[in-house]
């Protein structure tokens, strides 16, 4: 997936919603930036197939050697699919954070937020940040 | 002189046959275990234990201990952990036979003196803290934390008072909050001010009638005291909470000062620390509490008690208010007699003397590092310091400055501060010298600090370059967790 | 002050280079009226010779179990520890080292933990140990805790009766706070009456508080049944001839470590062996001791899933417990090595002969009868008929014996009723005194 193409959480989540069968999938992940600060990823959990998500709040963790970081949704839905293997290969996230680096997949239930950004919007966070 | 065969496992020195103990052959009557116990009960062959020998075991265990730093062999001013000298007389008297070999069920007629003992410790602590009831039970400073926090909320539910939240400083110990969740509260962080001190601002915007204790360390673990502690108290009971004081930085105020003359309600005392129990490679410790007289029903049973009928020490469990009990038996109290030991060798003058001594050497070690290290809050310090290494971050361009010179020192025989704590300073260096520490042994420390700061970023990002093994992969440790050996594990 | 150096000129010379005229200048920050202004009201100092004296003063009032005969239990176990433990355990690069925060300089300490670690594995059964907790009974709640986060049900545990009362009392203590409701059964068999879609876990003891063997792997069904989690108290040196926990379905092994090496001490400290299954790693509390290699490639140790911890995860941790019992998971590491299978094995089988011969004796006496028909390890409770425990205790004790423990304090309806321990320590000698004593 192209990153430019991307909304993104201010705490770092991407999303990327289609259509499929007239439904609302959103695919989600972390940012490169996000995955850069947290350095050395050493753990992930992830929600359960069937898990009701909502968003702005936590779905998952990721963790450092000596930080945890909770992961936030940025749709409300249900959750259709994990990415089972990313645990297991956490230096997927360093490679290639927005395409098989994805996390989860959403069936969507309710509009976006209003608060996601765009793709610049976000770089421009991030550099305030860093 | 180090033994370089030492690490080995036990388990790769064992081998099918050997065993490191003879024991006696049975002298009743001996029955098969299966006419005593059913099959489904046993299990058929002994736990597959490592077999080695007794003259193997020692070898082992004592080159293993070899490869650690230690108070008794090296200068060890780990920050808030009161690394000061261990005394040998306290080992020695806590290990005989008439403190040691006592069962906790024995008849208390039988234990009048380690009754004694333990209730002189309870006044003692009492004394030294201001408040006067005191409970020897908690197994460990987070352990007292917790205990304390269960006391105010059985004080709230008693008085029918629905109080919710626990409060402390950003700069608090990570168990204040996780022992505040222990006990069914929730936690609210208060800032601290760039000085150090507590936020008396933010303190009172999250001041309300759910509050129900605010935590604080003073000194702080930034090794300040915080002289608007008695504002703090006032501000906190007057909203209708308590003030609880976490005792690991007594070491600066023994006789000095006391908490419960400061507006502390609840402390917790860390015996292992500040009364020289030795820290036994991480525990065991000891946490007791001390409480108010309004909150003394509330303490975990039994305590001491002494009757002046019979003029016997006996065990006290008929508060009925008490929240029960937090730890089997009566508590750690092979590190309470040595608590007691200290506490008595030192007496009133001599407790006063060491928190002198200690805030001296702080302050002396604070006047050398501050020429090249910087030191945020302060040419004056309690017991301890943090300066941080974030101006050598721009000097060096080293990621980790703090990490980097901790490795450094190492190499030159120094155990490191505590780094990366308290969380509000960066870089932060915690140093702690104790008051068991010389004048010559500060000097040599600050002057090798000074080398390091000086020496090229290269020699200290790559360090340590002389101990055994060097920076050790921890993201490959937590990511594919290897925490047992077996047979296929290498 | 014995243990501080600066002489008078060097204090002095260190107040110069501070800037300060006095010592007590360095205490300024503290304001002048919350200065305690007095001596603390504490005896007065004693030199060594002079501690010593009053020590042993206090130490003679005790009556220690080298100079009687301890049949006590109930928790605490007078076992045999062999010299090395406490030869190696006394070394002060053991004993005054802490946490190992820099694993280059605390080799020694995490290699300690990693094979504490496996030596529990091994002796449980289990697949993960984490490098120790307090005690037994703070392990036990620990473990119902976890379970808690585990499974996520957090409206009820149930514990059986049947477990030392103390560490019920405190589990109780825990949940008072957190709105858990803690169910207490008489036995097993009353499991189905309580386990329901909220319950979190069962706390089992086996060898349980009177001795009895229970069967665990039986108990594990049911639970499981109903989707809980069975955690099990057991006494580690039963693990030399009873089926491991592990091999019986356990989830959570917990365990009062006392027995591996560390005396009575009055009750403390002491060692909170705690062990899971796999899948639960990373839900369990306190230390754990991990391999890795260094830049090298060398083999080596570190503390290991430290976002587990306080330190780290402050309000959201499972645990606040921030230190392990590093002398007593030494302690244990060096028995348990020493001693190896066979003497594991001799000594659980020296404890079985002994306490069913003890049993054998006093239940021939008119005076004493079973209360259970269950099969027990080294523990048994005998009733006395005559309904005078008090009596028989306060006898005891002139001959030098410690002969039981009352048990009317935490159970009424056992009033009568005395729990008896027989270690592989006592002799055939010291067991027909207990009897003749008792009998008479």
């Amino acid at each position: 997936m192209n990153a430019e193409e991307l909304l993104y959480c201010d705490t770092h989540e991407w999303v990327f919603v289609s259509e499929q069968d007239g439904q609302k999938i959103a695919t989600v992940g972390i940012s490169a930036f996000a995955v850069e600060q947290l350095t050395d990823l050493v753990y992930m959990e992830l929600p359960a197939v069937g898990a009701a998500v909502t968003a702005g709040e936590e779905f998952g963790e990721v963790e450092s050697v000596k930080a945890v970081s909770p992961l936030y949704s940025p749709v409300s839905g249900t959750v259709t699919e994990v990415n089972e293997g990313l645990p297991d290969n956490l230096d997927i996230l360093n490679t290639d954070p927005y395409e098989s680096g994805w996390i989860m997949k959403v069936n969507v239930s309710e509009e976006l937020p209003e608060s996601l950004l765009d793709h610049a919007t976000y770089q421009r966070q991030c550099g305030e940040a860093s | 002189m180090r033994n370089n065969h030492a690490t080995q496992l036990i388990f790769e020195l064992s081998t099918t046959g050997r065993s490191g103990v003879v024991l006696p052959q049975c002298d009743v009557p001996v029955k098969q275990a299966e006419t005593l116990i059913p099959d489904s009960l046993l299990q058929l062959a002994p736990p597959p234990l490592p077999e080695v020998t007794e003259p193997e075991v020692i070898r082992h265990f004592t080159n293993l201990s070899t490869l650690n730093m230690s108070v008794d062999t090296h200068y060890y001013p780990l920050g808030s952990c009161t690394m000061k000298y261990n005394p040998k007389r306290n080992e020695r008297i806590a290990a005989w036979d008439g403190l040691a070999q006592l069962h906790p069920y024995q008849s208390e007629a039988s234990i009048q003196g380690m009754l004694q003992l333990l209730f002189e410790l309870q006044q003692m602590l009492g004394e030294i803290s201001g408040l006067p009831a005191v409970s020897l039970q908690p197994a460990a400073g987070a352990h007292g934390e917790l205990t304390a926090l269960m006391v105010a909320a059985a004080f709230f539910r008693q008085q029918s008072q629905h109080r919710t939240k626990v409060l402390a400083p950003d700069s608090a110990h990570g168990t204040n909050p996780a022992s505040a969740r222990m006990a069914g509260f929730d936690f609210v962080t208060i800032r601290s001010q760039a000085d150090g001190r507590v936020d008396v601002q933010h303190l009172k915007e999250n001041l309300g009638d759910d509050t129900a204790v605010f935590m604080i360390t003073n000194p702080s673990t930034l090794g300040l005291f915080d002289d608007q502690v008695q504002t703090i108290a006032d501000l906190v009971h007057d909203a209708g909470g308590l003030i609880y004081l976490d005792g690991a930085n007594m070491n600066a105020i023994l006789g000095i000062t006391r908490p419960g003359d400061f507006g502390a309600d609840m402390m917790h005392f860390n015996p292992h620390k500040t009364f020289s129990g030795p820290h036994g490679g991480g525990g065991p410790g000891a946490g007791p509490i001390c409480v108010t007289e309004t909150l003394r029903s509330f303490l975990p049973c039994p305590t001491v008690a002494f009757c002046d009928e019979s003029q016997m020490y006996f065990l006290d469990d008929r508060s009925e208010a008490s929240i029960g009990r937090v730890r089997s038996f009566f508590g750690n109290v092979g590190v309470l007699v040595r608590a007691y030991c200290y506490i008595r060798t030192h007496g009133p003058d001599g407790l006063k003397r060491v928190s002198e001594t200690a805030v001296l050497n702080a302050n002396y070690l604070l006047s050398q590092v501050k020429q090249f290290l910087d030191v945020p809050h302060g040419d004056r310090c309690m017991h301890e310091f943090v300066a941080s290494a974030s101006p050598i971050k721009e000097t060096t361009g080293l990621k980790q400055p703090a990490m980097d010179i901790a490795k450094r020192l190492l190499d030159y025989g120094f155990h490191p501060p505590t780094v990366y704590f308290p969380l509000t300073v960066p870089e932060g260096l915690m140093m702690e010298p104790t008051e068991t520490e010389s004048k010559q042994t500060l000097d040599a420390f600050a002057a090798t600090l000074r080398t390091i700061a000086e020496e090229p970023a290269e020699t200290l990002r790559h360090a340590p370059h002389t101990t055994k093994i060097r920076r050790p992969d921890e993201v490959m440790a937590a990511r594919k967790p290897i925490v047992k050996w077996t047979e296929t594990a290498d | 002050m014995p243990y501080t150096y600066n002489t008078p000129a060097q204090q002095k010379e260190m107040l110069e280079e501070i800037g300060a005229r006095s010592v007590d200048e360095l205490f300024d920050s503290i304001p002048d009226n919350m200065k305690l202004g007095r001596a603390l009201q504490i005896p007065p100092a004693l030199g060594e010779l002079e501690l010593t004296s009053h020590m042993q003063e206090l130490a003679r009032q005790n009556s220690n179990i080298t100079h009687n005969t301890c049949f006590l239990g109930a928790g605490s176990y007078d076992h045999f520890i062999p010299a090395v433990v406490d030869s190696l355990a006394s070394r002060g690069e053991f004993y005054t080292s802490y946490t190992p925060y820099q694993p280059e300089v605390s080799q020694g300490n995490l290699q300690v933990m990693f094979e504490y670690q496996t030596l529990i594995c091994q002796l449980t059964g289990m697949d993960v140990s984490n490098a120790s907790l307090y005690d037994g009974g703070s392990a036990a709640v620990e473990a119902m805790l976890m379970a808690i986060s585990i499974t996520r049900r957090n409206s009820r545990v149930v514990v059986l009766e049947s477990v030392h009362p103390e560490y019920r009392q405190i589990i109780k203590t825990y949940f008072a706070t957190l709105g858990t409701e803690v169910v207490t059964v008489a036995d097993s068999a009353h499991l189905p009456n309580v386990l329901d879609e909220n319950t979190a876990a069962v706390l089992i003891q086996s060898p349980n508080f009177f001795g009895n063997i229970e069967d665990v792997a039986a108990v594990a069904e049911q639970v499981h049944a109903s989707g809980a989690l069975l955690v099990c108290s057991v006494d580690p040196i039963s693990l030399g001839l009873l089926k491991r926990p592990g091999d019986a379905g356990v989830d959570i092994v917990v365990a009062e470590g006392q027995s591996l090496g560390t005396p009575l001490l009055y009750g403390g400290p002491y060692l909170g062996i705690m062990a899971c299954r796999e899948e639960f790693v990373r839900r369990l509390p306190g230390r754990i001791a991990g391999q890795t290699v260094d830049q090298e490639g060398n083999r080596c140790w570190v503390l290991t899933l430290q976002t587990r911890e306080q330190h780290i995860r402050r309000e959201k941790a499972t645990s606040n417990i921030c230190t392990n019992q590093g002398l007593f998971a030494l302690r244990a590491a060096i028995y348990l090595s020493v001693m190896g299978p066979q003497g594991m094995r001799d000594v659980a089988d020296l404890c079985l002969q002994k306490a069913h011969y003890a049993q054998q004796q006093l239940t021939n006496l008119d005076r004493f009868e079973t209360v259970s028909d269950l099969p027990f390890f080294k523990e048994f409770v005998i009733r006395d008929k005559q309904n005078d425990v008090a009596g028989l205790l306060e006898k005891a004790e002139d001959f030098n014996l410690l002969a039981g423990v009352a048990l009317g304090r935490w159970y009424p309806e056992l009033e009568d009723c005395l729990l008896i321990a027989v270690t592989e320590k006592r002799t055939v000698h010291e067991i027909d005194q207990l009897v003749e004593v008792l009998g008479s």
